[in-house]
């Protein structure tokens, strides 16, 4: 596996769905090393398909998809996955160090006898500034606590790639902002690369260096001022769409005859 | 039986006869087995799946009784059989309530068939339902002590990667963990640890080992290895208590003083524990400032 190349992502004429039928087609990408990114679009419209691409749990239907220049493959050591969760809720009392142990050492077979795994989880744990939660009951963290947590338990085992599926739903307006801004020092930091999915692009607009615009089965993609563009936007959704800025740089896209509004 | 004053006696006089015997000794193993693997029930949301496996287990245990086999057996096969089939057809067993419902009805009807065409006394059918603890044979111990040391190993090895992939299914996948191997050792180990709890509790109470002494100790601990021993403790001490208290006290079925201990340990936690804590804390708190 070569590591040194720049391209971390490179997807040619990539087609993906599932046997009942094409969710998107002919993406085109790339993702250099060291890049945060947004994967936005309208639920359903395959984002965390492209993930699941990514991941090596789901064949392409067409074209091509490379990580780290080489096919994708289930349990890739350098991707670290942080998936929208349904089993970590209020009911789970587990102490959040365990689960991030756990994303450490969790592979092997056996009981832990050695504490590598601690060490590790800590530290983990001490670069998301999440040392303090480290033996609190992940069925008492708040949403944005959680996440924290989530994200330790990615980064625990020193990946390359991070691909973040929704960390921002369901947390309020600061915590989304604290969030964004230590996904991205933690880009900048370690010089890992990040995929994230989202509904709302504006708390992230200020630090990516890419979009990938899934909507209507196609997928636009470039910089976020090259994307987030009325005439770009238009042909994607293949209905007439414009973006509006507001004076602090947020955009807003709303659809001109239509009115349904999507994100 | 009286209780005399003398604890190390009365403990002698528990052990006196062969059937008390047997029945400490599974009833013990029974314990450990159940509190171990209810943990990991409970943790998955699997508590339905294995309340289905304890009533597939029965019709297993009737057509044993039938053909005059061990009911063990009968219990072994069907729930193994359909603990494999609903891991391979329903992965995430938990959501798939619905299906569950259908087959463990389907399963009881065909328990009560094989009832009604069995001709002998009914105390066979009344001992797979409620658990008869006390007419547990030696052979019976041989068995659930050889059950429940496959069980152990099986769950030493397995318990990183069963543990994780209990609590983050998603994660552990996408790290190419076999979780859906893991997802059927989980619901043999189910099958097997059903099994040889059926002759303590019955099929209809075994969730007062498999369940509930999990439930509380997750109440309780937020480590595993402590719910763990916190969940076998429980199992044992109601076990033990349970037999105990049928022996000296009154002669009623051992599996309701089990049953009706495991819910007092459940209520004390529910509402006194819950409730004390947050006091202790509040104490701890104010110590502090």
């Amino acid at each position: 596996m070569n590591t040194i190349t720049p391209e971390i992502v490179s997807a040619r004429n990539l087609t993906a769905g599932y046997s009942n039928g094409t969710v998107w087609r002919e993406a085109s990408f790339t993702v250099n090393r060291g890049e945060f990114v947004a994967i936005i679009g309208p639920n359903g419209a395959g984002k965390t398909t492209l993930f699941r691409l990514i991941l090596g749990l789901q064949q392409p239907l067409g074209g091509n998809i490379e990580i780290f220049n080489a096919e994708p493959r289930r349990g890739n050591p350098l991707i670290g996955y942080v998936p929208q969760r349904h089993g970590i809720d209020s009911e789970t009392n587990i102490e959040s160090l365990e689960l991030v142990r756990l994303a450490f050492s969790g592979k092997n077979w056996g009981v832990s006898l050695s504490g590598r795994d601690r060490e590790a989880a800590l530290g983990a744990m001490k670069d998301v500034g999440a040392q303090d939660l480290a033996h609190r009951s992940l069925s008492v963290l708040s949403g944005g606590e959680l996440q924290r947590i989530f994200l330790a338990e990615a980064l625990v085992s020193g990946p390359e790639l991070l691909l973040l599926d929704e960390p921002l739903s369901n947390l309020d307006l600061r915590h989304e902002k604290d969030l964004v801004q230590l996904v991205n020092s933690v880009v900048r930091s370690r010089n890992v690369t990040a995929l994230l999915i989202a509904h709302n692009i504006n708390p992230l607009l200020p630090f990516l260096d890419k979009v990938i615009f899934i909507a209507n089965g196609k997928v636009a993609t470039g910089k976020p001022e090259e994307v987030l563009t009325s005439e770009s936007l238009t042909a994607l959704y293949g209905v007439p769409v414009e973006v509006l800025h507001d004076s602090r740089g947020n955009v807003a896209i709303v659809g001109i005859e239509q009115h349904h509004g999507d994100e | 039986m009286a209780l005399s004053v003398n604890f190390v006696t009365d403990l002698q006089e528990l052990f006196r006869y062969p059937f008390m015997q047997h029945a400490l000794e599974a009833g013990t193993i029974v314990a450990v087995i159940a509190g171990i693997v209810g943990y990991f029930v409970v943790l998955r949301r699997s508590s339905f799946a294995a309340h289905a496996l304890s009533h597939i287990g029965f019709a297993g245990a009737a057509g044993a009784v039938l053909f005059a086999v061990n009911p063990v057996y009968g219990l072994l096969l069907f729930t193994g059989v359909g603990g494999s089939a609903m891991a391979v057809l329903s992965p995430r067993a938990a959501h798939r309530d619905v299906h569950i419902g259908t087959v463990l009805a389907f399963m009881l009807g065909l328990g009560v068939l094989f009832i009604s065409l069995y001709a002998g006394n009914s105390s066979q059918t009344y001992s797979i339902l409620f658990g008869q603890i006390l007419g547990i044979s030696s052979s019976d111990v041989i068995l659930t002590l050889a059950a429940g040391v496959i069980i152990l190993a099986v769950v030493a090895v397995v318990y990183r990667p069963l543990l994780f992939s209990s609590l983050d299914e998603d994660v552990a996948e996408a790290k190419g963990m076999p979780t859906f191997l893991l997802g059927i050792v989980f619901m043999l180990l189910v099958a097997v640890a059903t099994s040889i709890a059926v002759q303590v509790v019955g099929v209809l109470l075994i969730f007062s080992l498999m369940v509930t002494p999990a439930a509380i100790s997750q109440q309780l601990a937020k480590r595993p290895r402590t719910a763990i021993m916190i969940s076998v403790t429980i199992a044992l001490l109601a076990t033990w208590l349970g037999l105990s208290i049928a022996y000296y006290g009154p002669p009623y079925p051992v599996s309701f003083y089990i049953t009706t201990l495991v819910f007092g340990f459940y209520l004390l936690v529910r509402f006194v524990y819950r409730r004390v804590r947050p006091l202790t804390a509040y104490r701890a708190a104010l110590k502090e400032t």
